[in-house]
């Protein structure tokens, strides 16, 4: 016996044309909605109503616009844009088979403007036409630009004038970020410089000599092309006698010349640094040739020796030198190197002071 | 506060009374020449101190200074952009209010704006209701009793250079704050909606400004 559902329920179906496709069986097909097409056009200003064999009936305002007199009526779909993705759909067919899944297209007249779409057939035959709507795809900004968009050319639920204020926002935010970026690698930089420098003679410090050195015997050690150097260790003489005769004031304003005489004869990528009260180190790149050594040592020894006014009074010093050349060690080794100019240094202070003692393969200490 | 508002008002001082001038306004404010960096986030108490030195330097009042802010900031083009995204008219614009807060979150979601309500009144009257620091309707945090101290006259002095920039003719008016903390309105009168020629404003930005 099949007795009749509760009448309350089924009545409420049959009115409602909001019911979903999948529906109790009992309920009528749901209502078709008609829209004229200036009304799709306010919803989507860009849809494409297509006849079955891809002809344009109808175009939304905003296609109208950056298609231009291309879009005419009848024109074929295909003839205004192509299908990048997937990129088999060249029809009709093609287009029906695809299904409710995303489009990715392009306008054929430059600039090629990218985009988005759906397409939904209007019917179940193939003759019943598709309705195809688009967006803009990431190129959004340039399109807008290209197209010369305005806030009217998108509908009121489209998101894509606050994407482009967002991109704006964005970019002030990085552009302040860069600027603050800039800042502080300008502050790392004289941070930088002032750790690796002398803060009296503005030559370089301790810790900038040995970084030196360590990347010279690094590049020495992968590189075969690296070019040699000669290290010199300079000590002035009679400093101590200016400092305690003359005060401290006279002592810096004599390092002082002794660092301007220094880089005045050493080359711009030579390295000066002063590693202790009056002791220099000289890395002297792509310098090996003996007499040249010899020959600067002495001029900076002469240089040295000139007397420099301190107040009312006449400060006289020396300097004694000591040198060693990369090309006689097999690894250029910084400790070992500093070691054996140290010993030629002292060489030259037993020898009388205000001489150059350079340290050749086979005076070197066995490693 | 945003290290940005503090930025703003440090640029707007510099740009306008020059770099002599700030300096003057950061000793007495008690803070270093350099200033303020946009990113980052300051005590409320130093854009206060900033804001009095600048005031006492310059003999003006705070919120004359404050309005003159506004103007500066649409003076800078970027920000100029942003607002005239509300829209093609001055009475969009100032529809789009209603969004500011929500937008300038999206963009940066530590600023703090205070919500913004507009309330249209008859003959081309609005009523621009700023909430005063106290939890909102709209989920969002509430401003600081500084940003919302700060708010008001900026955005007038915001609203007077925006109706210029849509060539519109208004009348803005900020009354006096009520005693203790609240809500304040600013009270704008729109005359004539096209009333000059405004500035050009393009949805898309110029090639040569994307690329730099």
């Amino acid at each position: 016996m099949t007795a009749p559902r509760p009448s309350l329920q089924s009545s409420s179906l049959q009115t409602s044309s909001l019911q979903p496709a999948h529906a109790a069986p009992a309920a009528p097909p749901a209502a078709l909605l008609r829209l004229a097409p200036d009304l799709l056009g306010a919803l989507m200003p860009m849809f494409l109503w297509l006849d079955g064999r891809g002809r344009v009936l109808a175009a939304g305002p905003t296609l109208h616009k950056i298609c231009g007199r291309a879009l005419r009526p009848g024109v074929p779909v295909f003839d205004l844009i192509e299908i990048t993705r997937p990129q088999r759909i060249s029809g009709m067919a093609d287009l029906r088979g695809h299904g409710q899944r995303r489009l990715h297209l392009a306008l054929r007249a430059r600039p090629r403007t990218g985009l988005r779409g759906i397409a939904v057939p209007l019917g179940p035959g193939a003759e019943d036409g598709m309705l195809l709507t688009l967006s803009f795809g990431l190129t959004v900004a340039e399109a807008v630009r290209a197209h010369a968009l305005t806030d009217g050319d998108f509908a009121p639920t489209d998101l894509t004038v606050e994407m482009l204020y967002l991109i704006e926002a964005k970019s002030a935010v990085m552009g302040e970020l860069r600027g603050l970026n800039l800042r502080l690698e300008r502050a790392h930089r004289s941070a930088m410089a002032e750790a690796l420098t002398d803060p009296l003679t503005g030559l370089a410090n301790r810790r900038a000599l040995e970084l030196a050195l360590e990347a010279a015997a690094q590049s020495g050690g992968r590189d075969e092309a690296a070019p040699p150097f000669a290290l010199a260790h300079l000590d002035l003489d009679f400093f101590k006698q200016v400092n305690d005769t003359h005060g401290h004031a006279a002592g810096d304003a004599v390092l002082t010349e002794v660092a301007r005489i220094l880089q005045a004869e050493t080359r711009e990528h030579d390295l000066v640094a002063r590693v202790g009260g009056d002791e220099f180190v000289l890395v002297l790149r792509a310098m090996t040739d003996l007499a040249a050594l010899e020959a600067l040592g002495q001029r900076i020894i002469a240089r040295l020796e000139a007397p420099v006014p301190v107040g009312d009074a006449i400060a006289t010093i020396s300097g004694s030198l000591g040198v060693v050349i990369s090309v006689d060690y097999p690894v250029a080794e910084p400790e070992r190197m500093l070691a054996d100019a140290d010993r030629a240094l002292y060489a030259s202070k037993h020898a009388g002071r205000s001489r150059v003692t350079i340290l050749r393969k086979g005076e070197l200490q066995e490693a | 506060m945003h290290g940005l508002v503090n930025r703003s008002l440090q640029c707007f001082l510099r740009d306008t009374y020059g770099a002599d001038l700030w300096g003057a306004v950061a000793r007495r404010a008690g803070i270093a020449a350099d200033g303020f960096e946009a990113m980052q986030v300051y005590d409320d108490a130093l854009t206060g101190a900033v804001l009095d030195a600048a005031a006492q330097q310059l003999a003006k009042p705070p919120e004359a200074l404050l309005e003159d802010l506004g103007a500066y900031l649409v003076s800078l083009e970027p920000l100029r952009r942003l607002l005239r995204f509300g829209g093609v008219g001055y009475a969009d614009f100032l529809h789009s209010l209603d969004d500011l807060q929500g937008r300038a979150q999206l963009a940066l979601p530590d600023l703090g704006l205070p919500a913004l309500r507009l309330v249209a009144e008859p003959d081309g009257r609005f009523a621009l209701h700023l909430e005063g620091g106290g939890p909102c309707c709209c989920g969002a945090a509430p401003a600081s009793a500084a940003m919302a101290q700060l708010a008001p006259p900026v955005l007038a002095g915001v609203l007077r250079a925006m109706a210029d920039d849509y060539g519109a003719l208004a009348l803005i008016d900020l009354p006096d704050p009520p005693a203790g903390p609240g809500a304040r309105v600013i009270h704008i009168d729109l005359l004539q909606a096209r009333y000059a020629k405004g500035r050009r404003f393009h949805l898309g930005l110029p090639v040569a400004e994307v690329a730099s």
